[in-house]
């Protein structure tokens, strides 16, 4: 599937050099696109392709009295980005419309993401959009401004990865216990200078929310990108979408797309797997996304690890993190709980963090907050009440952003508490200095915000279904 | 942007494998729109305390290091976000090489952007280096890109590797848009051919 999309994207190739490579899709947001427009500005280039090019302010954005910026630099940040969009003739998502959000939530919202596209934005988090079968990634400001100018990249072609993820997804195991699961088992690095193309009958099963769960976190295992084969699901989500291909159009494309799945016999540069069967919900304990466990284990003592690199590396992470190897999961207690992001701020995650919610209380020691991933998610989520049964129960109903995934905007960890976080992840000081960070499902965060510790959400008694 | 042939500087140690962007330079630094300045916010919550007093058993906060310009660290270097401002933060300090185990892709990209050389050498090698630093005082190494060799004044003699093409791009401090753009005829050609995908239109 990765060759037949780089294939269809090369314009010219040369031994020795990288290709240059035809972007589909530029998604932009205030952070990282600033000097890349300044610096058209300096060499008097124009976007080239402002029609394959969208925008949204997203990472800065209050949650809470968002018009009303009180940081004078992120209100500038946010102001450049408009007035960018002004001046180069980009299309913008901005705070006055219900599309803004996590440019991650808005594209694929919006219909923009399709199979077989390229897909670029100066953001990690792009491997989302590889859900649909789309070859998307991060980039950094150098290729922001590379993208606007030529709509294309340099790029090396990268090597690929099948991960066969083997069993039945068990009851109460969701997605994001399969992306973490498999980092935990294979570090944060095992996947650099791939792209990852996951298959097997758990990913067929999941919705195109929870793929996109999976591939958004394809990078914490330091892959290029992630990629899922397009089928039915990723059409019945796409179909009607505004960015879409519409009517007949829609039928041809689908005829294309499904033509993009890896054929029968191809040969993958590497392999791994995973036994889904047997996990459990995954929550870590450190300060890196593959430094987890399942609920129902313990933290680890760094002196039994392998190496002394990762030896050092757990302790300092333990430190950090203030606990004690040996310490059940079960019995971490928590300060603060975020649900949202751009892995699991989607409708299907609120409901389900819903589900957990409905006719308990947040617990007094706990302050629990909910954030769409964009507006019309939030729209969504209060059409169908869930921001009631979060309100109900003592969580806090927030504007759409990212939030507390990295604590750009006002919301922020004091240092020392310990948080319980749908986001992706768990480095030190990522939500604020000194504060802790454990990497866990929708449905973990909720019940981790009720009893206030970890707890095994697949034995939760659920008061009553959330109707959708 | 500026070649890089050869350079000789202080080496800096920093011990920890997977050093992550938030590290390099945390978010709350990521909101100016300027691309220069961010060296002051290098490692920041690592070389200052919550009052802004310096660290002083960071090594970056160590007089030995002052001034250095190669930064030695461990394994999946600059994992993580894809923020440039990390590049930018290591080079505005001071820093226009480094060496590590293994590198991110995206910080490994960013780096060749910005005139910054990040060498990859083997554990072993970086595990000798990270002795040596230490246990001398001053410990210089330079860092020939033209010969892609490492040595120091005690007989050092390191080969390393790199993709050509890169070497080049480093040598000769190349724009990459300028490059792509002499493509601008096979660009439009490509445009042209998809025009009706590109437009929605199956």
């Amino acid at each position: 599937m990765f060759e037949k999309i780089w294939n269809n994207h090369v314009i010219h190739s040369e031994e020795g050099k990288p290709s240059i490579l035809y972007i589909d899709l530029h998604l932009v947001h205030e952070v990282t696109s600033p000097q890349a427009f300044e610096g058209l500005r300096m060499t008097g280039r124009k976007v080239r392709r402002p029609d394959l090019t969208f925008a949204t302010m997203d990472h800065n954005v209050p949650t809470k009295d968002r018009f009303n910026i009180s940081d004078p630099i992120s209100k500038q940040q946010i102001d450049t980005l408009t007035a960018n969009a002004t001046e180069f003739g980009v299309k913008l998502y901005d705070l006055n419309t219900i599309d803004q959000g996590v440019v991650h939530v808005m594209g694929p919202e919006l219909g923009l993401t399709h199979p077989g596209k390229t897909i670029v934005c100066g953001d990690s988090h792009t491997s989302t959009h590889g859900a649909f079968g789309a070859l998307a990634f991060g980039i950094g400001t150098s290729e922001v401004e590379h993208v606007l100018a030529t709509q294309c990249l340099q790029q090396s072609k990268a090597k690929t990865m099948k991960v066969n993820f083997i069993g039945k997804r068990p009851a109460g195991i969701t997605a994001k216990d399969l992306i973490l699961g498999l980092i935990a088992k294979y570090g944060t690095d095992f996947a650099t200078g791939y792209v990852i193309e996951y298959t097997g009958e758990a990913i067929t099963g999941l919705t195109m929310e929870e793929r996109m769960t999976v591939c958004n976190m394809s990078i914490e295992g330091g892959a290029r990108a992630g990629l899922i084969a397009p089928d039915e699901t990723t059409f019945n989500y796409l179909r009607g979408r505004e960015y879409a291909p519409q009517g007949e159009d829609f039928d041809r494309a689908v005829e294309q797309w499904k033509a993009l799945a890896t054929d029968e016999g191809a040969v993958y540069d590497a392999e791994v797997d995973l036994d889904v069967a047997s996990l459990v919900p995954q929550v870590t304990w450190g300060t890196s996304p593959g430094m987890g466990t399942g609920i129902t284990s313990i933290v680890p003592y760094p002196d039994q690890l392998p190496t002394e690199n990762e030896r050092k590396a757990a302790e300092k992470a333990l430190e950090y993190m203030d606990l004690a190897p040996g310490t059940p999961m079960s019995e971490i207690p928590i300060d603060y709980v975020f649900i949202g992001s751009c892995t699991n701020g989607r409708i299907e995650d609120l409901r389900a963090a819903a589900s957990v919610a409905k006719g308990y209380t947040v617990s007094p020691n706990v302050t629990a907050i909910v954030v769409p991933g964009s507006g019309r998610v939030k729209i969504q989520a209060e059409k169908e009440g869930l921001d009631k049964i979060f309100t109900a129960a003592g969580f806090e109903w927030r504007e759409a952003g990212c939030s507390m995934c990295l604590a750009m905007n006002p919301d922020v960890l004091q240092p020392g508490q310990r948080c319980a976080s749908t986001s992706n992840r768990n480095f030190e000081g990522r939500q604020g200095r000194g504060g802790r960070t454990h990497l866990v499902s929708p449905e973990m965060a909720a019940a981790a915000a009720i009893k206030g510790k970890f707890t095994d959400v697949r034995n939760w008694e659920f008061k009553s279904e959330v109707t959708a | 942007m500026q070649p890089f042939i050869k350079s000789t500087g202080l080496v800096a140690p920093v011990d920890r494998v997977n050093v992550d962007t938030d590290a390099i330079i945390p978010k709350q630094f990521l909101k100016r729109i300027e691309r220069s300045g961010f060296g002051q916010f290098l490692f920041f919550e690592w070389r200052f305390d919550e009052q802004g007093n310096t660290i002083p058993s960071f090594n970056l906060n160590k007089p030995r290091y002052q001034g250095a310009s190669i930064l030695l660290s461990r394994a999946n270097f600059g994992c993580g976000s894809s923020r440039e401002h990390a590049p930018w933060a290591i080079l505005d300090y001071g820093f226009n090489v480094i060496i590590a185990p293994s590198y991110a892709d995206i910080f490994y990209n960013n780096c060749f952007k910005n005139g910054i050389l990040p060498i990859k050498l083997t554990e072993e090698q970086v595990d000798d280096l990270f002795k040596r630093t230490e246990s001398s005082e001053g410990y210089k190494l330079t860092v020939d890109l033209e010969n892609k060799v490492i040595t120091d004044d005690q007989g050092l003699n390191i080969p390393f590797e790199l993709d050509e093409h890169r070497r080049q791009f480093l040598l000769q401090g190349l724009d990459d848009i300028g490059l792509t753009l002499q493509h601008a005829d096979e660009i439009a050609a490509y445009e042209a051919k998809n025009e009706k995908r590109l437009a929605n239109v199956f």
